[in-house]
């Protein structure tokens, strides 16, 4: 998903860059080819590289279903390991942006009464996603404690 | 007692005025300014203001018909509004405190507001402004008896005084506090400033005063929250009471404390002041900290020893871990001003840390609050082995982290806690 949106943008400045140098051209503007072919290059090792570090990030991103308590991992700079005991869960977001929606993914977001701990899964499949949150609300309802 | 409960019940005829305050105030002084013979408004004007006024009034008065309340079972419903009527509905056995708050103009009539702090991430906290003192006092009693489950007519319990602030104390933690700091701070520049070039210092002194001044409300603000405050201890909670101008009295029932703070600043250290606070489940709010309507965060002792602080502890978190660990030593590098307050220690029920640069923060948790846990280990401490470990609560104010641990043993101890959160929050249910 990371992937998608990284060539995305990156798609999309190239293509304006070549519109604009078009544009020039024809208007008889003196154009330097040159910087704008540079320009396109660097864009696209931009593109490459952070390709690859949202790679790292996907890679990173992982969570597991235990017997009382739901454990998400996260992070590449900054390593991130939540736990979130199911009764302490008070209700479970599923968000589907438009470019999730595009790759039929969805973000599985938990939320306790702490701020602070704030919790989400992205990139889960649709199915996987609608699956996760109901057993997560039927587990929370089942082991549910108060304040 | 009992028709009390079933019936509707209106708020003082005066919340509006009270409610509206200042501006209130000040629309009176304005509006007498025109009455006045020999002002030179013109007649005009006298009618826009005399149709102004007329048209608060009516609102006022509106506001106060279409709002009532009720006891009905086990909730506290408030009815309000006229064109959107809404019903709000307090469930009382989820209220994490009782307030009783007197503006001075409440006091100057007798008035006082019950607001009643709700959990929850979406709930806010239910007021009743403005009931005469007395009717307060009482309906507070009530409520908190039903939130407890027992029968609204029971006898309030007696209470005894734990700490009573002193005001000599209260006037010299003001003095080292932070604002008094940076206004010496501020005085000290100009001065230095005037022996370099008196121009500079004019221009330091006019830009400073705005600071001053908002300084000075900071402190008089301090004083005027923790003036006289009291604490004492009913078997139903705490009761915090304090104000010179404005008083708040406020009722913290037992097992609702989510966190417990206590902060030693430089300034303090010598004298062996600390101050101590309890964190309470709710809405966090945006806005002027020490604004009674928006603190979270209660100071059940401003300032006071070490023996005051660590005697109303025990009466809080009976169960506080004696026993501290220091992290490695090779967290000095991660965190180097940190490093000789960082300790944490914990037993079944409770964790302790203590973190800080220039002041000590020591945070305890009770393990039953404990919402979730975080392992974080950034760039740096990877480097070192280190890793931190976050106990998120509900409180929103206290943030309790067992910084720079050994890698290994930080992962242990994550799984050492989970187990023992997960145990004391079986048990207390």
């Amino acid at each position: 998903m990371r992937r998608a949106e990284v060539f995305g943008v990156t798609g999309v400045a190239t293509a304006i860059i070549l519109v604009m140098t078009a544009a020039g051209f024809v208007a008889g503007a003196p154009v330097n080819v040159g910087a704008a072919a540079a320009l396109i290059v660097a864009i696209a090792i931009a593109g490459f590289l952070s390709d690859r570090w949202a790679q790292r990030r996907v890679r990173a991103w992982a969570y597991c279903e235990r017997e009382d308590d739901l454990l998400v991992r996260r992070g590449v700079m900054i390593s991130r390991l939540s736990v979130i005991p199911y009764g302490r869960m008070q209700f479970i977001d599923v968000i589907a942006g438009p470019i999730e929606r595009a790759f039929s993914l969805a973000t599985v977001r938990m939320h306790t009464a702490a701020a602070s701990s704030d919790a989400r899964i992205p990139g889960l499949t649709q199915v996987e996603a609608a699956r996760l949150r109901d057993h997560l609300a039927q587990l929370g309802e089942a082991k549910a404690a108060g304040l | 007692m009992v028709d009390q409960a079933a019936t509707w019940h209106r708020l003082h005829p005066l919340s509006p005025v009270i409610r509206a305050g200042r501006v209130f105030a000040g629309a009176v002084i304005v509006f007498a300014g025109t009455l006045l013979p020999g002002s030179n408004s013109t007649h005009s004007g006298a009618i826009t203001r005399a149709v102004i006024g007329v048209v608060v009034i009516a609102f006022g008065l509106v506001s106060w018909l279409v709002t009532r309340w009720r006891v009905e079972g086990k909730d506290l419903r408030i009815e309000t509004g006229l064109i959107r009527r809404s019903s709000l509905r307090f469930p009382l056995p989820q209220v994490q405190a009782i307030d009783v708050v007197r503006p001075l103009l409440a006091r100057i009539f007798g008035l006082a507001e019950l607001r009643l702090r709700m959990g929850g991430a979406t709930a806010g906290s239910a007021r009743l402004a403005y009931l005469t003192a007395s009717q307060a006092e009482t309906v507070r009693a009530q409520l908190l008896a039903l939130a407890r489950g027992i029968q609204p007519d029971t006898e309030e319990p007696p209470e005894h005084v734990l700490v009573r602030l002193q005001i000599g104390r209260l006037i010299g933690s003001l003095v080292l506090g932070s604002p008094m700091v940076t206004i010496l701070v501020m005085a000290g520049a100009i001065v230095f400033a005037a022996e370099l070039s008196p121009k500079a210092a004019i221009g330091i002194l006019s830009s400073s005063g705005a600071i001053a001044i908002g300084m000075i409300t900071v402190v008089w603000r301090r004083l005027n929250g923790a003036y006289n405050l009291t604490v004492a201890e009913a078997h139903d909670g705490l009761r915090v009471r304090s104000g010179l101008l404005d008083t708040t009295a406020e009722t913290i029932p037992r097992g609702r404390v989510q966190a417990v703070r206590m902060v030693e600043p430089l300034l303090w250290r010598p004298l062996g002041w600390c101050s101590l606070e309890v964190d309470v489940a709710g809405r966090q709010h945006r806005g002027g900290e020490n604004n009674p309507e928006r603190r979270q965060l209660r100071a059940v002792l401003p300032v006071g020893s070490r023996q005051e602080a660590e005697s109303l502890l025990e009466r809080i978190l009976p169960d506080a871990p004696r026993e501290r660990t220091r992290p490695p030593s090779r967290a000095r590098w991660k965190a180097p001003l940190r490093f000789h307050n960082l300790s944490w220690g914990h037993n079944e029920r409770c964790a302790v840390t203590t973190t800080g640069r220039l002041a000590r923060i020591t945070s305890w948790v009770p393990l039953t609050k404990v919402q979730s846990l975080r392992l974080v280990q950034g760039p740096a401490q990877r480097g070192l082995r280190l890793a931190t470990i976050y106990l998120d609560t509900a409180g929103r104010s206290v943030h309790a982290a067992i910084r720079d641990r050994d890698a290994d043993e930080a992962r242990e101890q994550l799984s050492e806690l989970t187990v023992l959160c997960r145990a004391a929050r079986t048990e207390h249910r």
